[in-house]
């Protein structure tokens, strides 16, 4: 009897270490799945990642599927976001100036409340349309790592060109982003 | 008895009168995380942190109870706004399997223990007198005697 107590102690204490193994490698395994902003800066060929969300420009969802065929801005902003306030105007200058060559601006509201961010959408005036992402659920898989962000995404739903990190449109990356624009457009000159 | 019983029932209803009590927005900032730093609240002065500190203040101050409040962040930023797990559905596992380890664990030592008590009684029989042959008693008898006398 007592070394049957002793074997199942045994195999009790061995299926916890397993399970303690396991989960550290899952974990390590986990960790290290890259977003897609890594991949693209070490140029790989990346689709955007897929995402279905609630709009605040309107009612309903959008999803990534739906703008199928069409060049993108995409944009991860938040309303307590400084550097997203310089950037909201130019944003929406270029959805306003290319929009006619099929280029939709979007924006995704991250980490903030809906209210906040749609009095934002108001006082920039901001027409392109815009999803909540409250829960942050985008940021892993674009790899998103501070507010704002900009990614460009070409016809075929591939991201190219780089991403901007902060405000776009300033000194230190108007160059990237027009190229971004083109890229996104299907102008390769 | 019965005054133990009474002191009992008085602790209790202090307790609870607490918890029924009206949260202060320093409760509330200690059990709520920034979901931008993943530290909580009160520990955090990040701009998304601030603005969720301004709407403790003008939630309570609306009347809203702190469960409403943790529920209007939760549909805002998800669970994880939260710095403990709720006590329901998957995450109630968060709660369980500490306990149930630390109960196997109890049960574990208490077994253990049991077996080795019952290894050492099992020793203790081995000393017990063993019976003499009926002839090697007769003989030790017989030389006890002739011993006395």
């Amino acid at each position: 009897m007592t070394g049957n107590v002793q074997r199942v102690g045994q195999v009790i204490a061995i299926a916890g270490v397993a399970t303690l193994l396991g989960l550290l490698v899952w974990k390590v395994a986990f960790d290290n799945e890259q977003g897609a902003a890594d991949k693209l800066a070490k140029g790989e060929l990346v689709h955007a990642p897929a995402f279905s969300l609630d709009r605040l420009d309107r009612d309903g969802t959008l999803s990534l599927a739906d703008l199928k065929g069409k060049p993108l801005v995409v944009n991860f902003w938040a309303s307590w976001c400084g550097p997203c306030k310089d950037e909201a105007p130019v944003l929406q200058q270029t959805y306003q100036r290319y929009r006619d060559q099929g280029l939709v601006v979007l924006g995704v509201d991250v980490k903030d409340f809906r209210e906040d961010a749609r009095r934002f959408m108001r006082r920039y005036g901001i027409t392109y349309p815009v999803v909540y992402d409250g829960k942050g659920s985008t940021i892993g898989r674009w790899g998103i790592q501070g507010y704002p962000e900009t990614f460009f995404v070409d016809r075929t739903g591939k991201l190219v060109g780089e991403r901007i990190a902060g405000a776009v449109d300033i000194e230190r990356n108007r160059e990237a982003f027009e190229r971004g624009i083109a890229l996104a457009l299907g102008d390769q000159s | 008895m019965i005054r133990a019983l009474a002191l009992c029932a008085l602790v209790a209803a202090l307790l609870t009168g607490t918890a029924a009590a009206a949260p202060s927005p320093s409760d509330l900032e200690a059990e709520l995380v920034c979901p931008v730093c993943g530290t909580t609240l009160d520990q955090s002065d990040a701009p998304i942190a601030q603005r969720m500190k301004r709407y403790i203040r003008e939630r309570l101050a609306a009347g809203a109870t702190e469960k409403q409040i943790k529920a209007e962040l939760v549909d805002q930023f998800g669970p994880g706004v939260l710095a403990e797990p709720p006590k329901s559905g998957f995450d109630l596992l968060a709660w369980l399997v500490p306990l149930a380890v630390l109960v196997a664990g109890a049960v574990g030592v208490g077994l253990i223990a049991w077996g080795w008590s019952r290894r050492r009684g099992g020793d203790d029989t081995d000393d017990a007198p063993v019976a003499l042959d009926p002839e090697l008693e007769r003989r030790v008898d017989a030389e006890l005697r002739r011993y006395d006398s």
